[in-house]
């Protein structure tokens, strides 16, 4: 009846995970409990999770990559600490049971549920306001993609309380994560959490290609597009291009594990080889999937608070473009070890290192944009520069691992740690805080505090060099990723440093919820408030409407003339929605069908995972019937009536000649 | 796939939206069946690499019968033409014509699972199930994840006929619906040939 | 290639304090063999090259962000300069010859370096390759060395400045045969016979290690490598042989079978072919000998290894 589901499957023998259970249940109970008490149920349910508004799912997707942050980031701290005690002789105090579950959960979801998440809420909030939209293509899609990824993280997190969750590193490598030789849940949840993940990126992939490509506001031509949306862009054709690939991929490892076939097996004719190549196929465009809106935010924050336009606009644009093609034909240096020959060696390894041109191309139009500027020293502009000095050292080893010859002894070392941890944090992570310290006062309507965010920046800027520089040493010391305990000096004082520096990184991570607390409490302090939707003098569309904006974002679809056409009718001092005739706008209805798909896919994971195919069947006749009945419902669309329109567009201009008159 | 038809009206245009919708739909699905063709890209690309390892077990040459995938390939392709005539009857607004031709693609369609489901009960009763060599996996994969398709596509088709009844019987809404189901049909088609080719011809040559 | 790089390294050498003031051991950066040095030398000539461009780089950050601040009124401001073709031409340029010379160094030290090539350095010079077989079990390393006839677990010997030759391959997950200290890495897959080809030049107990993770055991799986003089190796093969117990294919299922931090062990007679019969039991009984390209079948030799499942 239940599968293999049994009481034994709840870890009642590990302590660390009761506590973690008993504090998850005391929260979910205080936090469900707060909203019963302030009545509101029915607002969250109509205005949030039923939403489809893009603003919103956005907003729900960065929370969801906060909290994701936090798990994640105490596997984090549960890793460098027991490296910090496992040595010569003593076995820490996580066995290596638990100790190779942490670490594969610790990629995943800082992967799949953090940066995913935060770089898809940062697209949803920035991208239709930068291109003049009003929502995106296709919002229910939007808000069933929102819904995927959250069951997904909720999914992953189920395995801390009830089986186990995967032992085999964050990619999954067969044969290890075979049957064979991983007979547990664990695999399983991975693969049920990243494929449903999967399919709401996917979605996004399409939604937001779709947008950008059709909704551009009249006259925005693709040399108009501002660089964010730019980056955006060549993101969602990446995503569309290798997702399918994961999603094949995956789904051959659950069929060998499921149904006995022999994709990847060691016997049967499987091909490890295969499983390699297709994984990186994936795996090699997704970091750049992650990065690039990262690059995008930094050209955005650059190019407003250096008081200039962007330096060498068209050739970001080429080099977004070349690093996008460029990171297909490069997978293979993840695995130069493998025998593969020199030819195909040499091939990847300067293919890879090819994409350090555009890069570094990158690096120098910032440089320029500042150049002969007027900067303005905010805390948004302090991970910028704390962006450029740790990613051209994350640059620098990455080529040097490009080599084929100096990979032979750096691969999975922790050399290969410090990199990518290098490059994702100083790149990918310091450049979603900056967006979310720089947009933030447009979709909330207030600014960030500043002195907890420039804590927060010294905090995580020094933790990292104090957290990930002994790991680069450690690798020249030969040390190996995934120990989970060892007998060498050396080691151990690199070990013990970086556990410090990891401390330091989870005092920034406090200075980061201090300071989202901060500003909320402040959020009314007249220099908090944002009352002109435009609290940093930048350049581009989003900026030109009321932060908060309406639901319809555009009260008047805004007329395109060249880039940063805001920057332009500032400077002219008209705007291009005066003179305009309001007229009713035509805008999606909210639907729970994205929450009920999401919820049946969840149960569909869950009874999968454990083998109950009799609710695994139900849901997905839950799908499907969801679907169905939304296609037959008619009732999907209203109009906003004018006067509606005309009532928050008074407010607008008259917060903002307040503004002015001050 | 059903989902995507099912999207609302999304483009918040102003009033001239209508054009855009009827553009976003049936472009945002051919931008998925893009990334279909990625999925099913990476699934040949599976049984190309791994199309020898027969693991001592039986080879393509051995298990594959012409005759059958012959005519299963006759099913599909005929299914498209009916199809585009059911096409034409839609834009002509001829419900009757339309359902009509709508349920001869329906029992085509139905006609190909069947005949592909007894190869694959053929097969396994053989002993060359998916689970018997690498060989076996990548086949069954391939040919039955296009067979899946399928079954979507025939629950859709089943779905659009009843809402032909409705009132939102050739709306511009529904008329989305049915070009999207129609591309996609088509695609079905076009993958088909390939495993044919590729799969089966490639085989037993 | 040594040549031609060393005078090179020498003067990179300043940049290698930072890492050296641990005062420890950094494997990487003090070899015990040719092709060790060699990826070191590749690895401090690609920083350097790189650090000429990164330095500046960081360098030119902080002075802009510096210079051009908001309070700096007497810095020049440009606010809608942002083209220069002369400045595109440098930022493109740049990066592009920098990854032109690195690039001709990465192909020309990806056939130098291939681990496939045997050695031909000049210490060895005249000295007949030592052949070890490597079979990377749950958790532990079985070496086999079919001309002494003897096999060894945890615990490989070589004499020093003697090519060794390794085939190597996996009954069980996939993982990475590493001694940080001799050089490059391969991975050992089931099924697959992967070859490397190191040398030490100097006696000493060198760490080697699984290098790619490979389930619970995996912290445990190491092995000692021991360099040593012709002689010494000679009454080092002596001792394996006096060793009461021995590997044949009955003996195998059990030497293989999972075990953690498992002990050094001593095999003094090894069935001929072991190697070759662990390939083959993935590939159907079959295994392609790497020197002549022949197929051979193993099935009779092997039958108790046959196919688990």
């Amino acid at each position: 009846m239940l599968g293999k589901l049994t009481l034994s499957a709840i870890p009642l023998d590990v302590p660390i995970l009761v506590g973690t259970f008993t504090g998850v249940v005391i929260v979910a109970l205080a936090v469900l409990g707060a909203i019963t008490y302030f009545g509101k149920w029915g607002y969250l349910w109509r205005e949030w999770l039923t939403s489809v508004d893009h603003k919103r799912l956005g907003i729900m997707y960065i929370v969801l990559a906060l909290v994701m942050l936090f798990r994640g980031f105490a596997d984090a701290i549960m890793m460098r600490s027991q490296l910090a005690l496992a040595y010569a002789g003593n076995p820490g105090y996580l066995p290596p049971h638990h100790y190779d579950q942490i670490f594969s959960a610790h990629g995943t979801i800082m992967i799949f549920f953090m940066a995913m998440a935060f770089m898809t809420g940062l697209l949803n909030v920035i991208v239709p306001l930068q291109i003049g939209a009003r929502d995106v293509a296709f919002p229910f899609l939007n808000s069933l993609s929102f819904w995927m990824t959250t069951i997904s993280a909720v999914l992953i997190n189920v395995s801390l309380f009830i089986g186990e969750f995967a032992q085999c590193g964050w990619l999954v490598y067969p044969p290890l994560s075979e049957q064979q030789f991983s007979p547990g849940v664990g695999v399983d949840y991975y693969i049920w959490a990243v494929q449903l993940a999967g399919v709401g990126t996917l979605l996004t992939g399409v939604n937001f290609f779709v947008t950008i490509v059709k909704m551009r506001a009249p006259g925005m031509g693709w040399m108009q597009l501002p660089v964010f949306t730019w980056t955006a862009f060549v993101t969602v054709v990446l995503i569309m291009a290798v997702f399918p690939v994961l999603t094949v991929t995956l789904a051959e490892l659950a069929l060998d594990r499921y149904l006995g076939m022999h994709f990847f097996t060691n016997y049967g004719g499987g091909s490890v080889q295969l499983y390699l190549s297709l994984i990186w196929t994936w795996g090699h465009p997704e970091v750049y999937i992650l990065v690039l809106p990262a690059f995008g935010v930094f050209s955005e924050i650059t190019q407003t608070f250096s008081r200039k336009p962007l330096f060498g606009y068209r050739v970001m644009v080429y080099a977004t473009l070349a690093i996008g093609v460029l990171s297909f034909i490069v997978w293979a240096h993840h695995f130069f070890t493998m025998g593969a020959g020199p030819n195909v060696n040499a091939f990847f390894g300067v293919a890879t290192m090819i994409i350090a041109v555009p890069t570094g191309v990158k690096i120098f139009n910032w440089l320029f944009t500042m150049y002969k500027g007027r900067i303005q020293f905010n805390g948004i502009m302090y991970w910028v520069i704390g962006f450029m000095i740790t990613f051209s050292i994350g640059g620098m080893t990455g080529v040097m691992m490009a080599m084929p010859a100096a990979d032979f002894v750096l691969h999975n070392s922790l050399f290969l740690i410090a990199h990518f941890h290098n490059v994702i944090i100083g790149g990918v992570y310091f450049g979603y805080v900056a967006g979310l310290n720089f947009w933030w006062p447009k979709v909330l309507g207030f600014k960030m505090n500043e002195s907890w965010g420039k804590r927060a920046f010294w905090c995580w800027f020094i933790g990292f060099y104090l957290a990930f520089v002994p790991l680069y040493i450690a690798g020249f010391e030969g040390m190996t990723r995934r120990m989970n305990h060892y007998d060498n000096a050396d080691w151990h004082v690199q070990m013990l440093i970086a556990s410090f520096g990891a401390a330091v990184i989870a005092v920034g991570v406090v200075c980061q919820l201090m300071q989202i607390y901060v500003s909320i409490r402040d959020r009314n302090l007249p220099e908090s408030r944002d009352f002109t939707g435009d609290p940093w003098n930048a350049r581009t569309l989003e900026w030109s409407i009321s932060s908060p904006p309406p639901a319809y974002n555009f009260a008047v679809v805004p007329d395109v003339h060249g880039l940063d056409t805001f920057h332009t009718e500032k400077q002219i001092g008209r705007r291009s929605y005066e003179g305009k005739t309001l007229t009713p706008i035509h805008m999606p209805k909210n639907t729970a069908a994205g929450f009920f798909v999401g919820a049946f896919s969840f149960v569909l994971g869950f009874s999968a995972i454990w083998y109950i195919w009799w609710l695994a069947a139900l849901a997905l006749i839950g799908i499907f019937a969801t679907v169905i009945l939304r296609s037959f419902n008619n009732d999907v669309d209203y109009y906003v009536p004018v006067s509606e329109i005309e009532r928050d567009q008074a407010k607008y201009v008259r917060s903002l000649t307040a503004q002015a008159a001050e | 796939m059903a989902n995507i038809s099912a999207t609302p009206h999304g483009t918040a245009h102003g009033i001239d939206d209508h054009e855009h919708h009827h553009t976003n739909n049936v472009f945002g699905f051919w931008v998925y069946l893009m990334t279909d063709c990625v999925l099913f890209g990476t699934l040949f690309a599976t049984f190309a690499v791994l199309r020898t390892q027969f693991a001592g077990g039986p080879t393509g040459k051995e298990l594959f019968e012409l005759n059958g995938v012959g005519l299963e390939t006759a099913l599909l392709l005929l299914s498209s033409i009916t199809f585009g005539f059911g096409m034409l009857s839609a834009y002509a607004r001829k419900q009757g014509a339309m359902l009509a031709w709508l349920a001869v693609t329906f029992l085509l369609g139905l006609g190909f699972l069947v005949l592909e489901v007894r190869e694959f009960a053929h097969l396994i009763h053989e002993g060359a199930g998916p689970d018997r060599s690498a060989f076996l996996s990548a086949f069954f994969t391939l040919v039955a994840t296009h067979g899946l398709h399928v079954t979507c596509g025939l629950i859709w088709i089943v779905v659009l006929m009843v809402q032909s009844f409705s009132s939102q019987a050739f709306s511009t809404r529904y008329m989305d619906k049915l070009q999207c189901l129609s591309l996609f049909w088509h695609f079905l088609d076009i993958v088909w040939i390939c495993v044919f080719t590729f799969v089966y011809l490639l085989s037993v040559i | 290639m040594k040549n031609r790089l060393m005078p090179r390294l020498r003067r990179l050498l300043p940049l290698t304090p930072a890492l050296l003031l641990t005062g420890c051991t950094v494997d990487l950066l003090d070899p015990r063999g040719p092709v060790g040095l060699e990826n070191r030398n590749v690895i401090l000539i690609e920083l350097g090259v790189m650090l000429c461009i990164v330095i500046p780089v960081i360098i030119m950050t902080l002075v802009f962000a510096w210079k051009y601040r908001e309070s700096n009124s007497s810095a020049e401001y440009l606010p809608n300069w942002d083209h220069s073709t002369k400045i595109e031409f440098f930022v493109w340029g740049v990066p592009a010859v920098v990854i032109v010379i690195l690039g001709a160094i990465a192909i020309w030290t990806s056939y130098t370096l291939d681990p496939y090539r045997p050695l031909h350095s000049a210490e060895a010079a005249g000295r007949k390759p030592l052949n070890v077989e490597v079979v990377a079990l749950d958790w532990k390393w079985l070496f086999i060395y079919p001309d002494q006839g003897i096999a060894t677990v945890n615990q490989l010997a070589v004499p020093v400045d003697t090519p060794i030759n390794f085939r190597i391959t996996s009954d069980s997950v996939m993982t990475s045969f590493f001694i940080p200290r001799l050089g490059s890495q391969i991975y050992a897959m089931a099924g697959m016979q992967t070859q490397l080809h190191l040398l030490a030049s100097a006696p000493g107990d060198y760490r080697g290690e699984a290098a790619h993770y490979s389930g619970r055991g995996f912290s445990d799986m190491k092995f000692r490598t021991l360099a040593m003089t012709d002689d010494d190796f000679n009454q080092w093969v002596d001792k394996v042989k006096a060793s009461p117990e021995t590997l044949d294919a009955a003996d195998y299922p059990q030497v293989a079978a999972p075990q953690e931090a498992a002990p050094v062990r001593y095999f003094a007679h090894v069935e001929p072919n072991l190697f070759d019969g662990i390939v083959a039991k993935y590939n159907n009984g079959t295994v392609i000998d790497k020197s002549t390209g022949q197929v051979l079948h193993m099935q009779s030799a092997m039958s108790d290894m046959q196919m688990k499942e």
